[in-house]
């Protein structure tokens, strides 16, 4: 049985309900918010698992969606989709008003250009140096060609994650916290507009997890990002979330803000806000 | 309750081969050609194996000639060793073992890097940046095979005549000069251009199948070594092939 959806508290802005079946979202109605992410219920299977079931939810320009729900729910499917990485079985998806299964190769690498991706393990080129992996993005997708041009985004992406003296390692001379700093410095410096954060903390002792976290949230305020955090992490999801949505079987469960979930009546909420 | 026919597998897994191979051509040709990787995997390939492929050339042309030479000797045809030994080189032997051992050396190593970056999610991480995983790691790597290929087979070619005339002088005193002009006297550019040009589909298949292998490798750690491992036999396996057809299109249309 689905928890009640949790209303929106008094000063809350953003939309917290589901939306109605069916009826597109304009800006009026969400508060002047633009939606940038909109899924509409998007089903996926694998063979004869069916991961995603019915899944809808939108995410608003300039926030942060938290993306709860037990291992193997669909989480990281869903946002493979977004990407073109995985293609749904049926339902919507679009990303800035465009079809993300419509488009052709072209139109899925300018989509791929304007979303950012950091994966769980930071996914780092393991044969480049730091400085390669974040030139990597800028020479062959942005096509720069001015060396001075390249030095000086490097320089400032890796300032910004607060590791400029990493600049000539190799990505084996890094720890698990500093690897995924490098791997969201790469994924800025492409200057997206969404992020998708797969785990962003997992595997993290808890001062790293909360620097990783801290972060996200300073990535959100500079450059006014959208983001849709997938986590495990309660903490991560205390600091960096606007909104969560909690996920079971393959759909959304419940929708609200963390102190909001925290004490929603379903048990299978609340205990993702409980101690392990 | 039926399961799928018994073809179904095969089929897909040839399909997918094939779209793979369109997908190589279709970056091949897209504007942005990774000249510093091609060069960085001309390298790796091609330099790296040098030493064992012409170890293993020298080896091949002096054990041949030293196990020839007793026979011929018998029928007084002794003077024959060189050029047996530069034919059944050049031709054969050379092109087939020198293939043959970049599919284990190359192949695997392609198969398990490429599979090691897709295990680690490298390879996705690249597609969703923007940038072309097939342009920069695959193209790179099948025509950085490709060309090398000839390239060491000659080398091997070469030194394999090389052990050919250290093994003759360990019986008879033969001048490096004399012992070369006889070798290359039986020799015909129908000798030499196909056996080029077969190697050229040799490192091709090479590298196309260790890149296929390790592209398409399932996640988990396990799945690196299955990739290396069939990225070794499946490319042993197309040498053999293409060598096959090789000798049949020559023998056709070379040595008609």
């Amino acid at each position: 049985m689905k928890a009640p959806i949790i209303p929106p508290t008094a000063n809350d802005t953003r939309r917290t309900e589901k939306f109605p079946e069916n009826q597109p979202v304009s800006a009026a109605q969400n508060n002047q918010q633009e939606v940038v992410v909109d899924v509409r219920h998007l089903a996926k299977s694998f063979g004869k698992n069916k991961v995603l079931t019915d899944l809808t939810y939108q995410l608003y320009r300039g926030e942060n969606l938290i993306v709860l729900g037990k291992s193997g729910t669909g989480k990281s499917v869903s946002i493979k989709c977004m990407v073109g990485m995985l293609q749904q079985d049926s339902g919507s998806l679009k990303v800035f008003g465009e079809e993300v299964k419509d488009l052709d190769e072209d139109g899925l690498r300018e989509l791929r250009i304007r979303i950012g991706f950091l994966f769980q393990s930071g996914a780092l080129y393991d044969s480049m140096t730091v400085f390669d992996n974040l030139a990597f993005p800028l020479t062959r997708v942005l096509k720069l060609k001015d060396d001075a041009e390249i030095e000086k985004r490097v320089k400032e992406a890796l300032e910004g994650v607060g590791l400029a003296d990493a600049v000539n390692k190799m990505p084996s001379d890094l720890s698990g916290g500093q690897r995924k700093r490098i791997g969201l410095a790469r994924t800025l410096i492409l200057k997206p507009e969404i992020m998708l954060y797969d785990e962003p903390t997992t595997g993290l002792d808890p001062i790293t997890s909360r620097e990783i976290s801290e972060l996200i949230r300073e990535m959100q305020k500079k450059y006014n990002i959208s983001s849709i955090i997938i986590t495990h992490d309660m903490e991560c999801a205390r600091i960096t979330g606007d909104r969560i949505i909690v996920m079971k079987a393959g759909s959304i469960t419940a929708e609200g803000q963390y102190d909001e979930l925290a004490n929603a009546p379903d048990e299978f909420v609340r205990s993702f806000f409980q101690p392990a | 309750m039926t399961g799928p026919p018994f073809w179904e597998k095969p089929l897909l897994a040839i399909a997918e081969q094939v779209r793979f191979l369109g997908a190589f051509f279709r970056n091949l040709f897209r504007p942005g050609f990774e000249w510093g990787e091609f060069v960085r995997q001309c390298y790796l390939i091609g330099y790296k194996s040098l030493g064992l492929c012409g170890i293993t050339g020298f080896i091949l042309g002096f054990v041949l000639t030293l196990q020839s030479e007793p026979t011929m000797k018998e029928f007084g045809a002794q003077s024959f060793v060189p050029s047996m030994v530069a034919i059944s080189v050049i031709r054969e032997i050379g092109p087939v073992i020198i293939a043959l051992i970049c599919a284990g050396k190359v192949a695997s190593s392609i198969g398990a890097e490429l599979g090691s970056m897709k295990v680690t999610e490298q390879i996705d991480a690249m597609e969703v940046s923007g940038a072309s995983p097939m342009q920069y790691l695959v193209v790179t790597r099948i025509l950085a095979c490709t060309i090398m290929l000839p390239i060491l087979t000659l080398i091997a070619d070469a030194l394999a005549l090389l052990g050919g005339w250290v093994a003759s002088n360990i019986s008879n005193k033969v001048a490096l000069v004399v012992y070369f002009n006889k070798s290359f006297s039986s020799l015909d550019f129908s000798d030499l251009i196909p056996a080029v040009i077969k190697t050229i589909f040799f490192g091709f298949a090479i590298g196309f199948v260790g890149s296929y292998k390790g592209y398409n490798s399932d996640r988990g750690t396990e799945s690196v070594g299955v990739a290396a491992n069939s990225a070794v036999v499946s490319a042993s396996l197309w040498v053999i092939v293409l060598d096959a057809i090789a000798v049949q299109l020559t023998s056709v249309f070379a040595y008609s």
